[in-house]
């Protein structure tokens, strides 16, 4: 088989990626699990969590999804200036550091926050949003902009030849919501109530600042408390057991319902048909204003908060940001890597166990990982020469999944288009990544490399289970929070959220300008 | 001798059955039906597809396992010729060397081919930056480059005008009777056959019959050919 020999080395690459992969992966879990010895080891207050955690991933999802409904409506039949603006800005919390997220909204919800301000002026009863509430409005400022993004596509993928025939046929608005949008909103709705659902189902560090206590603490968040509490290694292990069997539920769950990419083509067009006047001009106008404000106050006024005091940080931020950026980039380039050996392969077909294996990381979550390989390493390296190593390591898997979605397709192009050029020419090896995969591929690549390093920047979840003398920026700004620093934490925030929005966009440029 | 011994490739519900050979040096054209398998049997020589029985032979020797680049083989497709974020010279470059490390002597090569088939000047121009007629004759210079002892076309030309075609067939010719080159062109046009090709291969119920005279193939076709041809 001459094209099977010849397919034989990329191949190799990546099923070594894949199997190295789900060796660390599956094996970490498998330790977790043999470590759990069961689940009697748990307490009431155990399943609680359990609790807690499924309920609250219910509500948030159920809410970010109803909400979106008029912002992606109003988005997808009105044009206005800024309007492209505000779709990229639905981008952004997904690279946004959840602590500093979550520092806005308490400079918002917060007791001396603007909310509180009114009510108080108002004499009404203050809003806390320390507790369940808390965790689920961070959730939902989180993963609107999400939903509001997919259920938008699901829109535009109706054809406007469908408007116009709705159109010509006299239809009202009514009629419209009834033949073409009910349907198309229940094809995609579940899909994006699933997405959400998975993300709330592994939420850590919202727990972390806005929940804890017997009614608002997460499976994650038990799992931290017991390892770093009570360092009861067999509890630890029995909730990460819990929680991976949550996961592995929450994905034979999309089996039947499809989860849609979060970054597919076409947000910015086809014009829509002709679109409703009246009241509901004001009512999608209204939709739009709001989630601006709601997405943009939160870090309007922590960046108000921060901005001042910058320069004025302890040398201690400082030295935590060149730590965290330096493992942000490495863990990038990890994810990169594997990234593109896995994509490689799996655009050359015929191994369905390595794009299984690519995806993996969503059934794992992170402290989850990071409690297996603390059980596996313990014996031979100590808490704080690990601490960093694991969390470069395991960000750089967690990347893995959304830098496929975006490689996949284009390997699988480029390989259509280019594959049998460049074999005709025997491109092979260094000669093939530097003549044609790298330049095509740099696009994809930059957005899953800045998406990588975003995302490990602003990471706040594994390192918080290594009680380590080399704290990353965010687990420092946790500390300044917990110490009640909150003008330096905001300065913290702002600057955390300025390297993390500047790794993506030096990433996304490098890719755009090769 | 370019030798097909008894070849059979399946795919899904189509067969291809080839039991022939090209002498050396011939010029060849394919003709069939759509989807008769003309594309088969040039993604067979080209190393793309892996016969499920039989050989494939050049001068004798077996070339079935070879992978495509190690082939005696330039191959011109329907489309996808050229890099588009590849300069002129850097595009036909990769044909002396994969990695592009081209000593003195080999860009004066280069150099060479790009002025003989009128693209001078051109040299540091994207593909983008070109013409369809001068997009192939980039890959043409490649070829020439090249040199390889066959020449596979799979309608290569397609898209070009009539008159931009016969230029670049004219150009195909020159090309060949330079480099000795045995040529198999698919094409769907009988002009084509006529003009560039004294044998022809027809294609027909799966089965690639040896190659036969053009003109006498065209003026008496058998049946399947004569309800292609109309």
């Amino acid at each position: 088989m001459a094209a099977g020999l010849h397919a034989l080395r990329p191949v190799a690459g990546g099923a070594a990626v894949a199997a190295g992969l789900a060796a660390l992966i599956l094996g970490t879990l498998a330790v977790v699990a043999w470590h759990a010895g069961g689940l009697s080891g748990l307490g009431p207050w155990d399943w609680r969590a359990v609790w807690f955690t499924i309920w609250q991933a219910v509500v948030s999802a159920a809410l970010s999804a109803a909400l979106a409904i008029p912002v992606a409506r109003a988005l997808a039949r009105r044009r206005f200036p800024g309007r492209a603006a505000l779709v990229t800005l639905l981008g952004a919390p997904f690279i946004l550091p959840v602590i500093v997220a979550i520092m806005g909204l308490i400079a918002v919800f917060g007791r001396n926050g603007a909310i509180n301000d009114a009510l108080r002026t108002l004499g009404l009863p203050e809003f806390s949003i320390y507790g369940w509430q808390g965790v689920i409005l961070a959730h939902v400022f989180f993963n609107l902009p999400l939903a509001v993004r997919l259920i938008l596509q699901g829109w535009q993928a109706i054809p406007a030849e469908r408007f116009r025939l709705a159109e010509s046929l006299g239809f009202g608005p009514r009629d419209v919501a009834r033949h073409l949008e009910w349907p198309m909103l229940r094809a995609v709705l579940p899909g994006v109530w699933l997405a959400v659902f998975l993300v709330c189902l592994t939420s850590f560090a919202v727990a972390l600042t806005l929940g804890g206590g017997p009614s608002a603490t997460t499976v994650e968040l038990a799992i931290y408390q017991a390892f770093r509490f009570d360092f009861d290694l067999g509890r630890a292990a029995a909730l990460g057991l819990v929680q991976i069997g949550l996961c592995v539920a929450a994905m034979a769950l999309a089996r039947w319902i499809a989860i849609p990419a979060a970054f597919g083509a076409g947000l910015d067009e086809s014009r829509h048909a002709r679109a409703p006047r009246g009241w509901r001009v004001g009512m999608d106008a209204l939709a739009i204003a709001l989630t601006t404000l709601a997405l943009l106050w939160p870090i309007l006024a922590v960046s108000m908060q921060g901005l001042p005091r910058i320069a004025s940080l302890p040398p201690e931020v400082w030295t935590a940001a060149l730590r965290s950026i330096v493992m942000a980039l490495v863990s990038a380039l990890l994810a990169l890597l594997m990234c593109l050996t896995l994509a490689l392969a799996i655009a050359r077909g015929r191994a369905a166990w390595i794009e299984a294996a690519g995806m993996l990381p969503i059934i794992a979550s992170p402290l989850v990982l990071g409690t297996g390989l603390f059980i596996v390493l313990r014996g031979w390296f100590s808490t704080d020469a690990m601490a960093l190593p694991v969390t470069v390591m395991i960000n750089a898997i967690m990347a893995l999944p959304f830098g496929l979605r975006a490689l996949i397709p284009a390997a699988r192009t480029l390989r259509a288009d280019y594959g049998r050029l460049a074999d005709s020419l025997n491109m092979r090896g260094v000669s093939r990544l530097r003549y044609l995969t790298l330049p095509r591929l740099a696009r994809p690549l930059g957005f899953a490399g800045g998406l990588a390093a975003a995302l490990a920047m602003g990471d706040l979840g594994v390192i918080t289970l290594f009680a380590t003398d080399q704290p990353t920026l965010p687990l420092k700004l946790y500390q300044l929070m917990n110490s009640y620093r909150m003008a330096d934490a905001s300065a913290c925030a702002v600057l955390l959220m300025a390297i993390s929005f500047a790794l993506f966009w030096m990433f996304d440029r490098g890719g755009r300008l090769a | 001798m370019l030798e097909f011994r008894d070849i059979q490739v399946t795919r899904g519900d189509f067969t291809l059955h080839a039991d022939l050979a090209v002498a050396a040096g011939e010029r060849v054209a394919v003709i069939g039906a759509s989807a008769s398998g003309k594309s088969t049997l040039l993604s067979l020589v080209g190393g793309f597809l892996a016969p499920d029985r039989g050989r494939i032979l050049w001068r004798g020797r077996d070339i079935t396992d070879l992978p495509p680049g190690e082939r005696p083989v330039s191959f011109l497709f329907q489309d996808q010729n050229l890099f588009p974020h590849l300069t002129v010279a850097q595009n036909i470059g990769l044909g002396l060397r994969p990695d592009l490390r081209l000593n003195e002597a080999q860009r004066t090569r280069v150099a060479q081919v790009i002025e003989e088939v009128g693209l001078k000047g051109l040299d540091q121009r994207r593909p983008a930056n070109l013409s369809g007629g001068q997009q192939s004759r980039v890959a043409l210079a490649r070829v020439l480059l090249r040199a390889r002892p066959v020449l596979l076309l799979d309608e290569p030309f397609a898209a070009l005008g009539p008159a931009l075609k016969s230029e670049m067939l004219d150009l195909l010719a020159r090309i060949a009777a330079e480099t000795g080159a045995t040529v198999l062109m698919v094409t769907h046009d009988p002009r084509d056959a006529v003009a560039f090709a004294p044998q022809t291969i027809l294609i027909d119920q799966g089965t690639a019959m040896p190659p036969a005279a053009t003109g006498p193939l065209l003026d008496d076709p058998p049946p399947g050919l004569r309800a292609y041809l109309g």
